[in-house]
């Protein structure tokens, strides 16, 4: 590092610099066009923006209120509730509506507090090495030890259970992922030309770092985060169904399915539509992120 | 050899580091187990059982006390009901866990490697298309809800497999296997869909290469080509995540285990972590660790046993 310092000319213009630095940028529009083109990212996000509208609308799209008992207990699915009622009279398209809320909240904020951190960490232990690299990535190769579920499950022994602490448990047990994806990708470009360059013009490490590393580590980054939305919404439904998720009388994917065992002989319903409302969302979440992962030609670990 | 007793010392001090982080953290939480247990006894009654149970003494001593009692494999008492020992409990929920998982294992293998060979062998066909989706729906459905949909269609109405419950292998090979088939399920499938996705690349990669090319244009036939040159190599990358998935069916489990009330590991460790009974929640997540390091150990040492370019440096 010290070398390019020595190495560095004077007079490295900054319009060039700016060219040369977020070198695929020509080629991004390509990318969405490509990603319009796939059928696989065009389903997902249909399916998606359908679930997130009318998770937003619920209480358009239901007449029904997801907390309020009536006498109507456990009726099958009909015209008037479409997938049938609870054991306590409760509408059970209403409640898998609201329980969308939940688990697309939870999908997305712990994804991005785990990204921000695990990129912030990824970055930090890339570019300066030494013994910020040794602390962080020993951290890490502890995590890595473990699958994020029980990590997820570790950290709510711990800290206790409540929507608070599943996101703080979720987003720490992801976090390894993406520091070390982050880091393998600062690793490489740290030794790009242009990163030199940016250096022998007096650039600051911050700016290097936020400006020229990672907008060229950026695609693997994104394309980890589609999909770890996806594991975070499954990690959440096992939570709530363990009991170790968010308070029992919010309604969840999890939890409504933990409930319906109860009354597996009686009300098949109960057990089975929650579980297909995890699955659609999961899998256009998937299907969107495969798409997305070739597009941007990230090759799978 | 000195890589071997390199890599047990590092197995060893992640789960020290798990042990001790797990010691220290369930102590900063606020909440006293003891408190929420003797709610509205004696508050002299609880100093006793605090003194009984060292809680009175500074964090540091308790610290030194656990190491030395777990050193002994004294991993402490269930504060509740007729207070188990802990390592007694978890002696008796390994073989549970480990049955479930074997049986997961072999079914997330056989299908997975059927399905990955016939869609790259039948690439771009109605069957290849098939198989993809199949596995798509796979990894996006949670294990537990295979658990309850299984539970609905083959116990409660088809009435094939007992719902709940577990039979050791002692009461017979069909008994154990009768309560272990929809748990194994519950776990293997969605496993068994990476593994058909997996396979499946590596079979094309393998496909695409000179080497078939020339087998093929020797004359031998098809069958041969797949299965003695493609798929040995294919399968380097397949036994590669054996490790991981080995890690992955046992966190499967522990979910799985809570909806077939198996009281294998998991459910030791969701139980106590639900009833706050700490010694067993320390014990459990102990022990998990200790199985899931030595697991992947031994994948390890296995895998650079089979293949001799990796080397002990």
């Amino acid at each position: 590092m010290t070398d390019a310092m020595k190495d560095s000319k004077p007079g490295g213009s900054i319009p060039a610099l700016s060219a040369a630095g977020p070198a695929d940028m020509p080629e991004r529009p390509k990318a969405w066009q490509l990603l319009l083109r796939d059928k696989r990212a065009i389903v997902g996000l249909t399916v998606l923006g359908l679930i997130v509208v009318s998770t937003l609308f619920a209480s358009v799209v239901s007449p029904y209120d997801p907390l309020s008992q009536e006498f109507d207990i456990l009726l099958p699915p009909s015209p008037t509730h479409v997938l049938g009622t609870d054991d306590l009279g409760r509408d059970l398209f209403t409640r898998i509506l609201y329980g969308a809320r939940v688990s697309l909240f939870v999908g997305i904020t712990t994804v991005t507090i785990s990204m921000v951190l695990g990129v912030a960490m990824g970055i930090l232990a890339g570019y300066f090495g030494g013994w910020i690299d040794i602390v962080f990535m020993r951290y890490i190769d502890l995590q890595w030890a473990f699958p994020n579920f029980i990590i997820a499950v570790y950290l709510v022994a711990v800290f206790g259970t409540g929507l608070a602490n599943v996101i703080v448990a979720i987003s720490l047990a992801f976090l390894d992922d993406f520091a070390r994806i982050t880091r393998g990708m600062v690793l490489s470009i740290r030794e790009e030309e242009y990163v030199l360059a940016a250096r022998s013009i007096g650039a600051s490490d911050t700016a290097i770092m936020l400006r020229h590393i990672l907008p060229n580590a950026i695609a693997p980054i994104i394309v980890q985060a589609t999909l770890s939305v996806s594991f975070a919404i499954l990690a959440e439904a096992g939570l709530s169904f363990l009991g170790l998720g968010v308070k029992a009388s919010t309604p969840t994917w999890g939890l409504i399915i933990s409930d319906a065992r109860s009354f597996f002989t009686r009300a098949w319903w109960l057990g089975i539509y929650p579980g297909l409302a995890i699955m659609i969302t999961v899998l256009s979440i998937n299907f969107f992120g495969d798409a997305l992962r070739d597009v941007l030609d990230v090759r799978a670990e | 050899m000195r890589y071997f007793v390199g890599r047990v010392m590092q197995a060893l001090i992640v789960v020290w580091a798990v042990g001790t982080l797990v010691f220290f953290m369930l102590r900063a939480v606020p909440g006293d187990p003891i408190q929420a247990l003797l709610a509205d006894v004696d508050p002299r009654a609880a100093d006793v059982i605090r003194a009984k149970l060292g809680l009175d003494q500074p964090v540091w001593v308790q610290y030194i006390f656990w190491m030395r009692n777990t050193l002994a494999g004294d991993l402490g008492q269930s504060l509740y009901g007729s207070h188990q020992e802990v390592s007694q409990q978890i002696a008796e929920a390994i073989p549970r866990t480990v049955s479930l998982a074997l049986v997961a294992f072999l079914i997330s293998f056989t299908l997975g490697l059927t399905a990955g060979i016939v869609s790259a062998v039948k690439k771009d066909t109605f069957l290849d298309y098939g198989f993809n989706l199949a596995a798509f729906l796979g990894i996006s459905m949670p294990s537990f809800w295979i658990g309850i949909v299984l539970i609905i269609v083959f116990a409660v109405n088809l009435r094939w497999f007992p719902s709940i419950g577990y039979k050791p292998l002692s009461a017979g090979l069909d008994q154990w296997l009768r309560y272990l088939i929809l748990p194994g399920l519950s776990v293997g499938l969605p496993f068994s869909a990476s593994i058909a996705r997996l396979t499946r690349s590596a079979m094309l990669e393998v496909l695409g290469q000179d080497y078939i090319t020339v087998a093929r244009a020797k004359g031998l036939n098809e069958k041969r080509v797949v299965f003695r040159h493609a798929l040995r190599n294919a399968l380097i990358p397949v036994v590669t995540v054996m490790g991981i998935s080995l890690a992955l069916l046992f966190s499967g489990s522990v979910v799985v285990e809570n909806v077939f009330a198996i009281k294998g590991l998991g459910r030791v460790l969701i139980q106590s972590i639900l009833n706050r009974d700490y010694p067993v929640v320390q014990g459990s997540i102990l022990l998990v660790a200790v199985l899931l390091v030595f697991m992947n150990l031994a994948v390890d040492m296995l895998y650079r046993l089979i293949d001799p370019r990796i080397t002990y440096d």
